[in-house]
């Protein structure tokens, strides 16, 4: 019994670090997008467009890192046309994300269709845990590069959000419109950018997906990942290290079925498949009326007025 | 702005339309324009990956509209979609982005054929079994949309979000009774419930092919049109939409309205679900998630949340899945090249909002001396 425990620990610890990994990406971007008033909630759209284009790049090319970079550059676009239309008067940003998400997964299921079939190489993890000479533990500590990337990316970008000039216009844009315009800062500009980086960011996080962790490229890849790391950011109250923290516990929980899978338990798997659904929406549900959450939530953003 | 319509309205209009024409025109002439300029740029898109746009408009004119029969099965893919749109058109209407329509028709559709499994093996004829069905899809919808609008009221729950998430969880659920508890042993490649039997599947409209979801998704069109514009509910509903804070001190039950239009919306969209699966495939199953929830958005976007004008609406893109088959037959083109087509149509009409009020042929004449 404390065996069959201890090999669900390993798994879902193993779990958690790779299923944690795309959500970081998309949390952090729109951590940073939601930091400067708007919302984005196309992000699912980046996500399966960049994991489709990693994919047909990679096999393409042969270079899975260049893979990754053409993924951000496709977020980016995305990130950008959604930056745009939003700075229109009169749309509505959330709207914008629907209909993002619709656009993003269409274009990457129409191009991606030749690329479901062949295989891409794929991005190597670095093993860390061979010293245990635990085969469980040493596989569940296979890391890949993008996770340590997306650690350091949060604490750059928590760092630079409090302690750089960049950062505070981000922020003061977020918080008042009106004061930003008053200190001669361009508004939309900034809330452009930080939307075009967050999809950037979005973007790698599909990389990940079709590169590392499931491995491979189809229409059923992301199932809400990026809508989900979205309700993530409110709970982490737009604070990206919080971000980081609470992708691991979202991987955590998705691995719980697969982790039960392991030692044999395969009933209510469908059960756990929604566990990562409803834990987001219990945590939504407690985090709404926190007062800390009403605290850190920047003042412009649609999705609290 | 505002001044010059206070302007306006302060001095009698002259000779010529008047305020209320000129918004409708205006109302249906920027959608039209819309779908005129997704078109064109789609167009380029087919040009760019070597298509020819006329063949492929063509196509969809035939396999849409072309024939008594190419437009029958229009109108009968119109019939999800009319009632997908109607679930996200009328929590619009109160200032929610409701967008669970696909979970309640999915759960809406697994609840109906569940129903059926008792009373088809204990023999209750099909009179009593249908609308059994079809009141145990409505509830299941409703409540499952209305919790969303309740989260919404009680706790500040983003409502998008919340309901998409829900929508995730409402296939989970179908997916775990169908694989599990309520499998039939025969459907081996496919999971399904037990099929409810040809002599339990609704029929057609007299005369027609079209399965009777496309009449009531008219009738409840209509009925909600009138609930809107026509009654104090529906007053109370859009002022809430258009000024919330506006509506509480007026004393407006706000909480309640919103969890009244979401179960509207969750009704509309779990007798989406009965109909596919006591019109179509007589029993649930993974073809119930056919993203009907999520063309039902675009189609509500389209007809500016207006009830009666998600009917044409409907119809187009019932037309435009119809011929998606005969495209890719016929053009070599993968299935998403449809959802290319949406996509850009959806991005589109949002741009569009923008030109509301900047074309002077829909203003009044100024009747100042700017002469």
């Amino acid at each position: 019994m404390d065996n069959a425990l201890l090999t669900v620990l390993v798994a879902m610890l193993g779990g958690a670090i790779r299923v944690s990994t795309p959500f970081m990406f998309v949390a952090l971007g729109e951590t940073l997008t939601e930091k400067s008033g708007r919302i984005n909630l196309g992000l699912e759209g980046n996500l399966v467009l960049g994991a489709m284009v990693a994919y047909a790049v990679s096999y393409l090319s042969g270079s899975p890192w260049l893979g990754v970079l053409a993924a951000g550059g496709s977020g980016l676009l995305l990130g950008a046309l959604h930056g745009y239309i939003c700075k229109l008067p009169k749309v509505n940003d959330i709207a914008v994300g629907i209909a993002m998400m619709s656009f993003g997964t269409g274009i990457a299921f129409f191009f991606g269709k030749p690329f479901i079939q062949p295989t891409a190489p794929r991005l190597d993890a670095i093993p860390l845990g061979e010293w245990t000479g635990n085969p469980a533990l040493a596989q569940a500590l296979q890391v890949n590069p993008l996770f340590f990337v997306g650690i350091v990316l949060a604490v750059f970008l928590w760092w630079a959000l409090r302690n750089t000039r960049w950062g505070l216009i981000v922020r003061m844009t977020g918080d008042s419109a009106a004061s930003a315009r008053a200190m001669g800062v361009s508004v939309d500009l900034v809330r452009f950018l930080a939307t075009a980086a967050g999809g950037f960011l979005a973007g790698i996080g599909g990389a990940f997906l079709s590169l590392y962790y499931p491995g491979s490229w189809n229409q059923g890849l992301s199932s809400g990942q990026g809508l989900m790391a979205v309700a993530l950011v409110i709970f982490a109250r737009w604070d990206p290290i919080r971000a980081i923290l609470a992708a691991l516990l979202f991987g955590a929980a998705g691995a719980i079925g697969p982790s039960l899978q392991s030692i044999g338990i395969s009933q209510g798997y469908y059960f756990f498949n929604a566990a990562p659904y409803i834990l987001t929406l219990v945590i939504m549900i407690i985090s709404a009326g926190s007062k800390a959450s009403a605290r850190d939530v920047p003042g412009e953003l649609s999705i609290t007025k | 702005m505002t001044a010059e319509t206070a302007d306006t309205t302060a001095v009698p209009a002259r000779a010529g339309p008047n305020l209320q024409v000129l918004r409708f025109a205006e109302s249906i002439a920027i959608p039209v324009g819309a779908l005129v300029v997704s078109a064109l740029l789609f167009s380029v898109f087919l040009i760019v990956i070597g298509k020819d746009p006329l063949t492929f408009f063509g196509l969809i004119w035939t396999g849409g509209f072309g024939s008594s029969f190419s437009f029958q099965n229009s109108l009968q893919r119109a019939a999800p979609l009319l009632l997908t749109g109607l679930a996200f058109a009328i929590p619009a209407r109160i200032g929610l982005t409701m967008i669970g329509g696909e979970g309640a028709l999915v759960l809406g559709g697994f609840t109906a054929a569940a129903t059926a499994i008792p009373l088809v093996s204990s023999g209750v004829p099909a009179f009593v079994t249908l609308p059994a069905m079809a009141l145990a899809a409505i509830l299941t919808g409703g409540l499952w949309v209305g919790f969303t609008g309740w989260l919404k009221y009680a706790r500040g729950v983003n409502e998008t979000i919340a309901s998409l998430l829900l929508s995730y969880i409402a296939i989970a659920i179908m997916n775990f009774f169908v694989e599990g508890a309520l499998r039939d042993p025969a459907s081996a490649n496919k999971p399904s419930t037990m099929p409810i039997g040809d002599a339990y599947r609704i029929g057609s409209i007299p005369g027609t092919d079209v399965h009777w979801g496309f009449a009531a998704g008219i009738v409840l069109a209509i009925v909600l049109w009138v609930l809107m514009s026509r009654t104090t509910f529906g007053f109370a509903a859009r002022m809430t939409g258009g000024n919330l804070r506006a509506a509480r001190a007026q004393g407006l039950p706000v909480g309640w309205l919103m969890v009244v239009c979401c179960m509207i919306a969750g009704a509309c969209a779990g007798l989406a679900g009965f109909f596919e699966v006591a019109a179509i495939h007589g029993q649930a199953n993974a073809s119930l998630v056919a993203g009907y929830g999520f063309t039902g958005i675009l189609v509500a976007f389209l007809a500016r949340h207006n009830p009666l004008a998600v009917v044409p609406v409907a119809i187009l893109f019932g037309a435009l899945a119809a011929a998606g088959g005969v495209i890719q037959r016929r053009m070599g083109m993968p299935d998403a090249t449809v959802l290319v087509l949406q996509g850009i149509m959806f991005v589109v009409l949002l741009v569009s909002e923008t030109f509301y009020g900047r074309f002077r042929i829909f203003q009044l004449k100024p009747t100042g001396d700017r002469t």
